[in-house]
């Protein structure tokens, strides 16, 4: 844990800080929902961070990890960040990836948010490359950016329902818009012929 | 070309034997002047231009013209996966193409929907549109595409395209509405 981002961030903005941890040598730091945008405002306004090359935006549903799965020992995965205390965890996890080209720090902020609440601040207004790119998260997982200027979905189609790398979604569940008329099974015709296991 | 085609292959005779005068010569003629729409999506379209290349030539067999524009030409070349969101487009370029119309899917994506079994690739282009010669392989190697050409050739010259026995169909109801109307 020797990184200068991370021992700086502790110094500033220790209350903002779930867990902080390096893998591979890059620096993750776990924050606070409610912190994030504050946090994340400094580290690209601050000159001693300058954050100025957002990488990317992402996301990751722990769906299938149970508290049990954590390893026990030294931590190699912050068991403690993403679960609450009462060991109900939170089942996604909002990636952002930072580079400083003036400093060549490298940073990345980790968000646990839960399923039943599943926003998080947007950081577009600060970093605008990331507008598209957490577009594209909330078109994937649901993830709502709140303060996103135009945050509707951006590779499927609107009459998609349902966030399909969300890990319960059926794999081969289709929402087809258009099908021929003469097909055997035609699941526009008869939904509940099913797409899931269709061909 | 075509007179060596049609006095080499005896099967041909028996086929075209079957058929009326005109309906031979308006085939063998739709057969050697195939106007290509390329509808090109994925990585077969590498593949598809090295068909239509100087190295493999499409040209000889008179579909080497492609069309940009879906009124001008008569063969869908389905080159790619087609994705659910793309299924409209795919359905209208085909629905703008005057009859006689063929379509060709070209490589397994377009055929069955290929290694993508998940919730965005159509399950071969199919699902939307009738084609009529499919066209295997991750992409297909030229040969196979020409081969499929011929076979697509041989069934334009036969009558038994999609669009031609839906004309023909269309046809034969015709007529008997009209018997059974003569009749009353």
């Amino acid at each position: 844990m020797s990184s200068k981002v991370l021992d700086a961030l502790k110094a500033v903005h220790g209350g903002a800080i779930d867990s902080l941890e390096t893998q591979h040598g890059d620096a993750i730091a776990w924050i606070k929902r409610d912190h994030l945008l504050a946090v994340a405002t400094w580290l690209k306004n601050d000159p001693a961070m300058a954050f100025d090359a957002p990488v990317f935006v992402t996301c990751i549903d722990r769906l299938d990890w149970k508290p049990q799965d954590v390893p026990p020992g030294p931590q190699v995965y912050p068991a403690t960040a993403g679960w609450s205390d009462d060991g109900t965890k939170a089942r996604f996890e909002v990636v952002y990836q930072l580079r400083s080209t003036t400093h060549r720090y490298r940073l990345r902020l980790k968000c646990a948010v839960p399923e039943h609440d599943a926003r998080v601040p947007s950081l577009a207004m600060l970093w605008p490359a990331f507008n598209w790119q957490e577009r594209e998260t909330y078109d994937m997982y649901g993830i709502q950016f709140e303060g996103h200027p135009d945050l509707r979905r951006i590779y499927l189609y609107e009459e998609f329902v349902g966030y399909p790398l969300r890990k319960d979604y059926p794999k081969e569940q289709r929402q087809p818009l258009v099908r021929r008329d003469d097909l055997p099974i035609n699941p526009i015709k008869s939904p509940a012929a099913g797409h899931g296991g269709h061909r | 070309m075509g007179v060596e085609l049609t006095t080499t292959r005896l099967e041909d005779a028996a086929k075209w034997a079957k058929q009326s005068t005109l309906d031979r010569a308006t085939n063998w003629g739709r057969k050697f002047s195939l106007f290509t729409y390329p509808f090109v999506t994925a990585c077969c379209g590498m593949e598809f231009m090295s068909v239509a290349g100087p190295k493999y030539d499409i040209a000889r067999f008179g579909a080497e013209f492609p069309r940009f524009s879906p009124r001008q030409s008569d063969l869908l070349m389905i080159v790619g996966t087609i994705t659910e969101k793309q299924g409209p487009a795919l359905r209208r370029v085909f629905d703008q193409m005057a009859e006689p119309k063929w379509v060709i899917a070209f490589g397994v994506c377009a055929s069955t929907g290929g290694f993508y079994q998940n919730y965005h690739a159509m399950p071969g282009a199919d699902q939307v549109i009738p084609v009529d010669v499919y066209i295997p392989g991750c992409p297909p190697r030229p040969e196979q595409v020409l081969d499929a050409l011929i076979m697509m050739m041989d069934r334009i010259q036969a009558g038994r395209g999609h669009s031609q026995l839906r004309e023909k169909r269309e046809q034969l109801l015709a007529q008997a509405a009209q018997t059974a109307q003569t009749n009353e």
